[in-house]
């Protein structure tokens, strides 16, 4: 037996291959290149970026307001002092982990799969990532003293409180936001290139070149290329799990029945990558649609993503059983209290919501038909990005409005600058989106090139 | 296909990398620079005052006591700035015509005080107190400078949180003995680390250094 042979064999009679059969190096770069460099705008495009933009016009008017009148614009006080502002932010920063797994982990990895969607989950990690950072910094009394965060030399000689979760937060949330940059540039150079080499229009060609950095595809270049992705994708990998670890931090170092916890690192890391998977779900599904990208982000990858959104689902849901039980195997009062309060508490209906969002409907995953059905999954990635801002919520909002003193006991209501601040902060992840799809390759040429490449060896040697 | 860019882009893109570390480097010296300059700071810059009253004259080479003039310092949080009538205790008896102290005459005369400006303003945030620090052997020109110099007062230190720190952080660096506190010519002496030592030592001088010190 040969199992070289064999695997050969498994290749070629592959019925649900990773990308559709017929395609040609040329035929990917066409169909990828052509919709950044047709020239004009399509009236969907147009539509999405014209409400992204109402949107980002919103959250300005909201930041100018937050700025005049201070943080009481929203409904946080004591005690719930942390409740919409930093829920957005844990929501949106666990959002990014998807792509960094996606681009990261999983070409440390060697899945092909990734190739096709490695680019714009990427790009949904910075913007995610932009979003959440903006969170905490609205959050700040005097957000115009944020760079106190940072150690710097200042003539107070003073230095963040280094065993603050806080500014490891600062740290973790800005090593990724580097990191994440840096490697979806490095990945877009040849494609940049690409782009160059085929822009029709003079100042097109300008701008895509200087941002190819004078890429001409030598050897050398491949082989820099190369190394530079791998070390990349090397540092990124632990920023994976390390960086919503240092999230949850922000809570588990605190004594607040709710947030004491040591399965949040892992849980939040789970929580992490099935809130992002969802996500990249809700964009690949309506952008293969409308792109007709069906070839090249096939069934076969929302079966794929289906099936890691429901194995970090499962973790998610072991994390909440287990929540449960420590409370009550802890025999501590508070402990239980905190449970039962989640339960039958007044945000009773937010808790079982999350419930439902998050642990029951997204076991019909289970079910193939549903994981190979764009419209289905669709609306499960929604519920399940619903199901993740609820879970932030409970965690962050509906600990603290039962401490350990009943005086110290109150609730929390948002504002409209509440909704008005989460929904300008989809503004701003829509605008940037909408901008990355019309004027960068969403899908790696590059990469889904070389995959072509890759079958086609294989089928020659069969 | 024609090049887009000129050959020199290739050097131009190589020296943007050095050129944008050099800039960024640069940026945060001048930032620097301007913190610690006596445009910002204040420091050593003499203010303009409604008499020019002189404490190189009148602590030096008079050599009146600080504390004739400044009479709470060793009561209170708050040195005190003299009333008119201080100054008229000497200069209703001499100089009594120079033009120079006629808007002092004028406030002894309408009741209305003289309204110097403030030299050594610390923020509202900054609790400080003038009598523990005297009464811990901080000499009044470790602070102040060498005060007795002074034609016109200035401000000797930034008053930034790090000088302060400095002293608060070291006070064997600058303590000296009680009997010296008031001596505006006082020189710090050779073996100040030894006395130093011995004298917080002495005078149970803690080192304090909590936010709440002075950020009550």
């Amino acid at each position: 037996m040969d199992p070289e042979g064999s695997h050969k064999n498994i290749v070629v009679a592959d019925p649900d291959p990773i990308i559709a059969p017929g395609q040609t190096l040329t035929s990917v770069t066409d169909k990828i290149s052509s919709i950044v460099l047709t020239p004009g705008m399509t009236k969907g495009w147009l539509g999405g970026f014209t409400v992204g933009v109402l949107l980002l016009l919103l959250l300005n008017l909201v930041i100018t307001y937050l700025f005049a009148f201070g943080v009481g614009i929203w409904g946080i006080n004591v005690p719930v002092a942390w409740a919409f502002a930093i829920t957005n932010f844990v929501w949106w920063i666990g959002i990014g982990h998807a792509g960094t797994l996606i681009s990261a982990f999983l070409l440390l990895m060697h899945q092909r799969w990734r190739t096709s969607i490695n680019r714009f989950a990427e790009a949904m990690t910075i913007f995610a990532v932009m979003c959440a950072g903006m969170f905490p910094l609205l959050h700040m009394g005097r957000p115009w003293m944020f760079y106190y965060m940072m150690p710097y030399p200042n003539p107070m000689w003073l230095w963040p409180q280094f065993r603050s979760p806080l500014v490891w937060d600062v740290f973790a949330v800005s090593t990724y936001f580097t990191v994440s940059l840096l490697f979806w540039f490095v990945g877009l150079i040849p494609d940049l290139a690409t782009l160059r080499d085929r822009a029709k229009s003079k100042v097109s060609q300008v701008i895509y070149g200087a941002l190819a950095m004078g890429w001409r595809g030598s050897a050398v270049h491949w082989s820099r290329y190369e190394f530079a992705s791998l070390l990349l994708a090397g540092i990124a990998t632990p920023l994976v799990v390390s960086v919503h670890t240092v999230v949850s931090f922000d809570f588990t170092i605190a004594i607040v029945p709710g947030w004491h916890s040591t399965i949040f690192p892992p849980y939040f890391v789970a929580g992490a990558i099935y809130s992002g998977f969802a996500m990249v779900l809700t964009l690949a599904i309506p952008l293969r649609k409308y792109y007709h990208l069906e070839e090249l982000v096939t069934i076969r990858h929302l079966d794929i993503m289906a099936k890691v959104t429901l194995a970090t689902g499962m973790i998610v849901a072991y994390a909440y059983i287990f929540e449960a039980f420590m409370s009550f195997y802890s025999a501590s009062q508070y402990e239980k209290f905190m449970l039962l309060n989640r339960m039958t508490g007044p945000y009773k209906v937010v808790y079982w919501g999350l419930i439902t969002c998050n642990l029951i409907i997204p076991q019909v995953l289970w079910a193939r038909k549903i994981r190979r059905s764009p419209v289905a999954l669709f609306l499960i990635a929604l519920v399940i990005n619903v199901g993740m801002w609820l879970e932030r919520f409970v965690i962050i909002a509906m600990s603290l409005h039962r401490e350990f003193l009943p005086s110290k006991w109150g609730m929390y209501y948002p504002t409209r600058w509440d909704w008005a601040t989460l929904a300008g902060s989809f503004g701003l992840f829509f605008v940037l989106f909408y901008l990355f799809i019309r004027f960068l390759p969403m899908i790696s040429m590059v990469e889904v090139r070389s995959l072509v490449h890759q079958t086609d060896e294989e089928k020659l040697h069969v | 296909m024609p090049q887009i860019f000129h050959r020199s882009a290739n050097y131009l893109s190589r020296a943007s990398i050095i050129g944008a570390v050099v800039l960024i480097g640069l940026l945060g010296f001048v930032l620097w620079e301007i913190t610690l300059s006596p445009w910002y700071t204040d420091q050593e810059v003499a203010k303009q005052q409604p008499v020019p009253f002189s404490h190189r004259h009148h602590a030096g080479e008079l050599g009146i006591d600080c504390r004739y003039c400044h009479t709470s310092v060793e009561k209170s949080s708050f040195a005190g700035i003299p009333p008119t009538q201080t100054c008229m205790t000497c200069h209703s008896q001499i100089w009594t015509n120079a033009e120079m102290l006629e808007p002092v005459r004028a406030s002894y005369r309408t009741d209305q005080s003289l309204e110097w400006t403030r030299v050594n303003a610390l923020p509202d945030f900054v609790y400080f107190d003038h009598s523990i620090h005297v009464a811990k052997g901080v000499g009044c020109t470790t602070c102040h400078g060498p005060i007795a110099e002074m034609p016109l007062t200035y401000r000797a230190g930034t008053l930034y949180m790090s000088w302060c720190l400095e002293c608060h952080r070291q006070p064997e660096k600058y303590v000296r003995p009680k009997s010296e506190v008031f001596n505006p010519f006082y020189k710090v002496p050779s073996n100040q680390m030894e006395l130093g030592r011995r004298l917080v030592k002495e005078y149970k001088i803690k080192s304090l250094q909590h936010c709440s010190t002075c950020h009550r």
